[in-house]
C-alpha cells in the first residue's frame, strides 16, 4: 500500500555547508545520495511504464514475444461489456471497501476515546486483522464461511436465516471478496483514526459542550472536521489498496462465478500470468486503464474532498 | 463521545456491549486461525468449530512442516529475506534522498522531489507486466533477488523521510555546522538518531509490506517453486490440502507471527511515524 499526498509548499532548509569544495563537492553529494533511490524507482517504475505503453501496442507470439506492431488494438478490445464489467465490479469493489473500511473503524475509535478502563487493549485487538495477508485473510475467510464448518452460517441459522453460497452464488460473491478486504483495511484504518481522535484538543470539545453542541452535533461539526486529515488519509490509501487488491478475488473465487468478481487486477494477473496464457499486450493495457482509473479518483480525492479538510 | 468528563453509565454500559460484540465478530477469523490450528479435524469439522473443546494438539503443525508438496521451511526463509531486504532497501534508499532533498541546496531539489512522488502514483500492477519480463530476462529468475529487486526503493518511504528530515531543529543544523560537522557525520551522528521514531515507522511498514507482498511472488514462484515465499504458500496449501483445515490454519498462524507480533508491539511507532509524517 503506498499513499499519494502533496508536499507541503515551500521548503524550509537550513542553510548548508559551503565550506570547502563548495557548491560543486555538495552537488556530487546530492546526486549521489538520491541515485539508489533514483535508479531504482527509474528502472523499476517509470522504465517499465514507458515498456508498458509500448508493449500494449504490441500483438505477441503464443510465448508472449511482441512480435508485430498493432496499434491501438488492445485499446479497442477493452471497448466490451466484458471489460465493462470488469471496471463496473472494480469500482463496485473499491465503493465497499473505502464506505466499509472507513464506517466500521470509526464506529470503533470513537466509542475507544472514551477515558474507559480496557480501551487501549481493545485497540489492539481491533487492529489484528492488519496483520493478514490477502492470501492468509483470503484462505480463513474462505473457511470461515465453508458450510461445513462455518460459524458466520451457524449464526444466521440461529437467527433463522438461510446462508447464501457466500463464494459462488453470483450475487454474493463480490460483496463477499469486498467484505473480507473491508475486514483487512480496517485494522490499519483503526490506528489512524484513533490516533487522530487522540490528537483533538479537549478543550475544543469542552467549549463545544458548553454551545450546546452534543451526541451526533458534536460528532459532526466537531469532531469531523478536526479529524479531516486522518479521515482524508484513510480514504487516499484506501481506495488504492482496494484498486490493487489481487489476493482476495484470486485466492477465494479466482475471478469467478463467471468472471463475477474479475476486477482491474485480477484481469490483468488473468490476461498474463494465469494458466500460462501470456496475453501481455492486453496485459499492459489493462495496466494502464488501472493508472487512469487510479490518477482519475485521486484528482477527484484531492480536488473535491481535500478541499474540506482542516490542516493545522 | 467527549473524553472529557467519565461517560455516564449508560453510556459506559453502550460502549462495552457494542465494543464487546464488535470483537467478537471481527475477531471471531483470528481465534479460528489460531486455535484452529491446534485442533483435530473432528473438533474443527463442525458447525460451529469447537474452538474451546481443549483437545489441543501439535499435529496439524507437525503436518504442516513435514507435508512434501509446499515445503514450508524454505518459504519462511524466502519471506525473511523479502521483508528484511526491503526494509533496508526502503530505509537506506529514502533515508539518502531525502537527505539530499532537505539539506542540499540545488536547484533539481524540487523537481527530483516530484519525480519521487509520482513514482507513488503509479499502481505496482501497472507496471507488473514490462518487470516480470525484464527480471526473467535478467536470468535471475531463480535466485532469491527476484523476489526483491523491483521494491528496495519507494517514493512513499522518501516522503516519510523528507517530513521526519523537515521536522528536524534549525538551530541544531546550524550547531553543528558551526562546530564543523560535515553533511556524513550530520547525518549519521546527529540526523539519523535524532529521526529514530521515523525510522522505525518506515522500517516496520516496509517490513510488513514485504512480508505480505502477494502478487509478484505468486509470478516469480509460478516458475520456481523453491522461490514460494509463505504467502503463496498458503495459496498453494490451500489447492493440495484443501480437505485438511487444520493444516492449513496452522500453516496461516506461522506466516502470521513476525506480523502479529509487529502490529501488537510496534503499533505505536506505526501511529506516531505517520500521523507525524502523513497526516498533519
Amino acid at each position: 500500500m503506498t499513499s499519494a499526498k502533496p508536499p507541503d509548499k515551500a521548503p524550509v532548509t537550513p542553510p548548508s555547508a559551503t565550506r570547502g569544495g563548495g557548491r560543486v563537492r555538495e552537488n556530487l553529494l546530492g546526486l549521489l545520495f538520491v541515485l539508489p533511490g533514483l535508479v531504482g524507482l527509474g528502472v523499476f517504475v517509470i522504465f517499465p511504464l514507458v515498456q508498458a505503453v509500448y508493449l500494449s501496442m504490441m500483438g505477441s507470439d503464443i510465448l508472449g514475444n511482441p512480435t508485430r506492431f498493432v496499434g491501438f488494438q488492445h485499446f479497442a478490445e477493452l471497448f466490451t461489456p466484458e471489460f465493462g464489467n470488469i471496471l463496473l465490479h472494480t469500482l463496485i469493489f473499491t465503493l465497499i471497501v473505502v464506505v466499509g473500511g472507513v464506517v466500521l473503524p470509526m464506529s470503533l475509535a470513537v466509542p475507544l476515546s472514551q477515558k474507559l478502563p480496557g480501551m487501549r487493549v481493545f485497540r489492539t485487538l481491533f487492529t489484528l486483522p492488519f496483520a493478514y495477508s490477502a492470501s492468509a485473510a483470503g484462505v480463513v475467510w474462505l473457511l470461515m464461511l465453508d458450510p461445513s464448518m462455518s460459524p458466520v452460517n451457524w449464526l444466521l441459522r440461529l437467527l433463522g436465516v438461510v446462508a447464501p453460497h457466500w463464494t459462488t452464488d453470483s450475487g454474493w460473491a463480490l460483496v463477499t471478496v469486498s467484505g473480507v478486504t473491508m475486514w483487512m483495511v480496517s485494522g490499519f484504518n483503526l490506528l489512524v483514526l484513533a490516533a487522530g481522535l487522540a490528537g483533538i484538543d479537549e478543550e475544543v470539545l469542552e467549549a463545544a459542550r458548553i454551545d450546546g453542541a452534543t451526541g451526533i452535533r458534536q460528532f459532526v461539526s466537531v469532531v469531523l472536521p478536526m479529524i479531516s486529515p486522518s479521515l482524508f488519509f484513510v480514504i487516499v490509501t484506501t481506495t488504492l489498496t482496494a484498486l490493487q487488491s489481487l489476493g482476495q478475488p484470486q485466492v477465494m473465487t479466482d475471478g469467478g462465478p463467471n468472471g463475477d468478481t474479475s476486477t482491474l487486477v485480477y484481469s490483468i494477473y488473468n490476461q498474463a500470468f494465469h494458466n500460462n496464457n501470456s496475453n501481455y499486450g492486453l496485459a499492459s493495457a489493462q495496466g494502464l486503464v488501472l493508472l487512469l482509473v487510479g490518477v482519475l479518483l485521486a484528482v477527484v480525492q484531492f480536488g473535491v474532498i481535500e478541499r474540506r479538510v482542516h490542516y493545522r | 463521545m467527549s473524553r472529557v468528563t467519565r461517560p455516564g453509565k449508560v453510556t459506559t454500559t453502550a460502549t462495552y456491549v457494542w465494543l464487546t460484540v464488535a470483537a467478537l465478530v471481527l475477531l471471531f477469523p483470528v481465534l479460528l486461525t489460531i486455535l484452529g490450528g491446534f485442533l483435530p479435524a473432528p473438533a474443527l469439522v463442525k458447525q460451529p468449530p469447537g474452538l474451546l473443546d481443549g483437545h489441543y494438539t501439535l499435529e496439524n503443525y507437525l503436518a504442516a512442516w513435514q507435508q512434501k508438496v509446499v515445503p514450508l521451511l524454505p518459504a519462511f526463509g524466502n519471506s525473511l529475506f523479502v521483508g528484511l531486504a526491503i526494509m533496508l532497501g526502503h530505509v537506506v534508499t529514502s533515508a539518502l534522498a531525502a537527505y539530499a532533498l532537505v539539506f542540499v541546496r540545488s536547484p533539481l531539489r524540487t523537481p527530483v522531489f516530484w519525480l519521487f512522488m509520482a513514482t507513488i502514483m503509479v499502481p505496482y500492477e501497472s507496471i507488473v507486466v514490462p518487470n516480470a519480463l525484464f527480471v526473467r530476462s535478467l536470468g535471475i529468475g531463480d535466485n532469491r533477488l527476484a523476489l526483491v529487486l523491483p521494491f528496495l526503493a519507494n517514493g512513499f518511504g522518501v516522503f516519510l523521510m523528507r517530513q521526519a528530515f523537515r521536522q528536524f531543529p534549525a538551530e541544531l543544523r546550524q550547531a553543528a555546522q558551526i562546530d564543523g560537522c560535515g553533511h556524513l557525520r550530520f547525518l549519521f551522528t546527529i540526523l539519523l538518531p535524532g529521526c529514530r521514531p521515523a525510522i522505525t515507522a518506515l522500517a516496520v511498514w516496509s517490513f510488513l509490506q514485504g512480508w505480505n507482498m502477494y502478487f509478484w511472488p505468486l509470478i516469480i514462484s509460478s516458475s520456481n517453486n523453491s522461490l514460494n515465499t509463505l504467502q503463496t504458500a498458503v495459496f498453494a496449501l490451500r489447492s493440495n490440502e484443501s480437505s485438511q483445515p487444520g493444516l492449513l490454519l496452522a500453516g496461516i498462524t506461522i506466516t502470521l507471527i513476525p506480523t502479529l507480533l509487529l502490529v501488537v508491539f510496534g503499533q505505536r511507532w506505526l501511529v506516531r511515524g505517520f500521523t507525524a509524517g502523513a497526516v498533519k
